[in-house]
């Protein structure tokens, strides 16, 4: 399996330094710590809709095996680890050569076999490759086509297979929470990090699907507990962010 | 040396000792460990358990003479792993605790306290099981689990821990690597202390003696808590032998003086001293097997956890006995830990990350200081002949007795049915 074009090409010297990276990305209490706090609760989502999606059994160890999974903006590849324990066959991309050496590296020292590769969605779509899974998982929010980039999406989606997207929703309260709160008062991410004005309301992001032939079945929002500092799930409130589980329309 | 592990025997063809790998890794072969190893095995984790002793000594009857108080909650954990199966005909249902105020060779005080599982309407108010049995059934279970290996009489010499995994090395020279690394070694921890973890601890001015009891008639299902000026006095019913004798377990704290002098008793005279402390509504006592007395003592460990270790049981904290709460409180450890690093697991995350050792502490901490304080607070209150405080005592008895309410929460928390509970200790699997 490739581990990703881009970590052969890697100047011996560049090593060291994606080696610190890897470390920044993976430490818990690091400059990573919120995505890191959120990963269990998009990770049980991931699982439970994927488990009911193909008729698996989630109190399985591991419970998405054979699946191929592709993961669009994989970054250090927090998510990729996880579902590849979970018995995935997992495909990490990412625009960054940075994040794809970064993730591959890590991968590698804890010996898990991760196809990352350093290439966008649109580029991958035109292989025709498609996968079981896609994840589109806070991404959309930071790409300058959201059509393009959710038919891409969709297209490298397999005609039985399961997606999910992540995204903050745009209100005065995402305004507050995600720009005022998380970039300025708790400087959880550097300024500038989010344009408030590109995030997507769910209405706007299923309509865009459907005209990619993808069918939201399931909606549900991400609320942050500032008291046990953890992450849990709401059926009701999608007003910052929020996950989508979908399929292919018939 | 003949020390020999399982793993070693096998592969003793090559030179160098193989390096083995698993989940966890789990210091201490105790009841506790083997409990958190079938749970955790039973969910399809790969466990290695290390025990200094070797497995058929520990199955044996003079090694361990002591019974264990099952509370209701601790029953469910044990029907969620598969073992109260196993056992369920060696145990002695409680329906009945009576506690009550004493001295030797006086009549108990008039005023106590009266537990009855019919008032609860939840079934026994807990089991009685003697601690060889709990080990022959965990032996069992775990014999026929693939993704279980004991490595015995085996030690953990050292261990190396960082952010990207642990590493055990056994006397016997096999390393093992794993996500996580369990002590549960008892009151003295090695790794507790090889990780530097402080612990609160003092020492109680007394002994516990065990050891079990025949008597002529039978007991009905009742615990009795006797409290005597040197300390708490229990005789809980255990099941009829195969020969159709009745028996109890008896539990004695006594000042360490005297415990010794009663250990050097022969059979007929110690039986004597436990009947006038008892006086005789069981009938004739007598004492066929093995005694024990160890000192009792209170520790709690500062930490529960350290990178990639998590302390389990009597390693991370010792109460005294008065309640027969100390391996309920070990099992309810199990229950919590077992869910904190089962649904990691099941996430595809780490299970040795600090969030998740995080997670169980603060699970278990408050449970297990409360107890700590509350059986001291119990010992104190009971442990001394000072007419003012055993006239409170009395009064207390009966106001207790007297408030449903209050009544009614002594028994749920006795019973390990109260807080924020594991989905084993709900009855619900894992």
């Amino acid at each position: 399996m490739s581990r990703g074009n881009s970590s052969s090409t890697v100047d011996p010297a560049e090593i060291e330094k994606f080696s610190a990276m890897a470390e920044a990305w993976w430490d818990e209490q690091g400059d990573f710590a919120p995505l890191h706090r959120q990963n269990p609760m998009r990770l049980s989502y991931i699982r439970d809709k994927a488990c009911a999606h193909f008729q698996r059994d989630p109190k399985e160890l591991t419970p998405l095996k054979g699946l191929r999974v592709l993961d669009i903006g994989c970054g250090g590849g927090l998510l990729c680890e996880p579902l590849t324990r979970l018995g995935a066959q997992v495909t990490g991309i990412d625009a960054s050569e940075k994040n794809v050496a970064v993730a591959g590296l890590h991968a590698e020292q804890g010996g898990l076999e991760i196809d990352y590769r350093c290439i966008t969605a649109e580029d991958l779509a035109e292989t025709g490759e498609t996968f079981d899974i896609v994840l589109a998982m806070e991404i959309v929010e930071h790409v300058a086509d959201v059509g393009a980039f959710l038919e891409a999406s969709a297209s490298l989606l397999d005609k039985d297979g399961a997606f999910f997207l992540s995204t903050l929703n745009r209100t005065t309260k995402s305004f507050l929470m995600a720009i005022v709160g998380a970039e300025y008062l708790l400087r959880w991410l550097p300024r500038g990090t989010h344009h408030w004005k590109r995030f997507l309301r769910p209405s706007e992001v299923t309509r865009q699907l459907r005209q990619s032939r993808i069918e939201v079945r399931d909606l549900a929002g991400m609320v942050y507990n500032p008291l046990n500092d953890s992450w849990r799930l709401s059926r009701r409130d999608l007003e910052v962010n929020y996950l989508l589980y979908g399929q292919k329309a018939d | 040396m003949s020390k020999q592990t399982t793993s070693s025997r096998e592969e003793k063809s090559t030179q160098a000792p193989a390096e083995r790998s698993c989940d966890v890794v789990i210091s201490g072969g105790g009841l506790v460990g083997l409990t958190l190893a079938a749970a955790l095995s039973g969910a399809g984790l790969s466990v290695e358990v290390v025990d200094a002793q070797e497995p058929r000594k520990v199955l044996s009857a003079p090694f361990d003479g002591r019974a264990s108080a099952i509370a209701a909650g601790s029953r469910h954990i044990l029907e969620g792993i598969g073992l109260w199966s196993l056992v369920a005909d060696k145990a002695e249902a409680i329906e009945e605790i009576r506690v009550s105020d004493g001295r030797i060779e006086r009549r108990a005080s008039p005023f106590f306290l009266h537990y009855d599982s019919e008032e609860l309407g939840l079934g026994p108010l807990g089991h009685i099981v003697e601690n060889r049995d709990l080990r022959r059934g965990l032996h069992q279970l775990l014999s026929s689990r693939k993704t279980f290996r004991l490595h015995a009489p085996d030690l953990v010499v050292d261990s190396q821990r960082d952010a990207n995994g642990a590493r055990v090395i056994l006397d016997s020279g096999v390393e093992i690597r794993a996500a996580l690394v369990v002590a549960a070694e008892g009151r003295n921890s090695p790794l507790r202390r090889a990780a530097g973890i402080p612990v609160r601890t003092w020492q109680y001015r007394q002994h516990g003696l065990v050891c079990t009891l025949e008597h002529e008639r039978p007991h009905h299902g009742v615990a009795h808590e006797h409290f005597l000026p040197s300390g708490p006095f229990a005789v809980l019913p255990l099941r009829d032998d195969d020969a159709g004798r009745h028996r109890s377990s008896l539990v004695w704290t006594e000042r360490p003086e005297l415990a010794e002098r009663m250990m050097a008793l022969a059979p007929k005279d110690f039986a004597w001293e436990v009947q006038r402390r008892f006086g005789d509504t069981l009938g004739q006592f007598s004492v066929e097997g093995p005694r024990w007395s160890y000192p009792l003592s209170l520790l709690h460990a500062q930490r529960y956890h350290d990178t990639r270790l998590a302390l389990l049981g009597d390693a991370a904290h010792v109460i005294h006995p008065i309640a027969g709460q100390g391996f309920n409180l070990g099992l309810r450890d199990v229950a919590a830990l077992a869910e904190c690093i089962v649904d990691t697991r099941r996430l595809g995350l780490d299970i040795g990350a600090d969030a998740v050792l995080e997670r169980y502490e603060r699970w278990r901490r408050f449970d297990n200081m409360m107890l700590a304080g509350i059986t001291d607070g119990l010992n104190r209150l009971f442990s001394n002949d000072i007419p003012p405080v055993r006239l409170a005592r009395d009064l207390g008895f009966a106001a207790v007795e007297r408030t449903p309410g209050l009544k009614r929460f002594f028994m749920r928390h006795a019973m390990g049915l109260v807080g924020d509970l594991p989905r084993l200790t709900r009855g619900e699997p894992l």
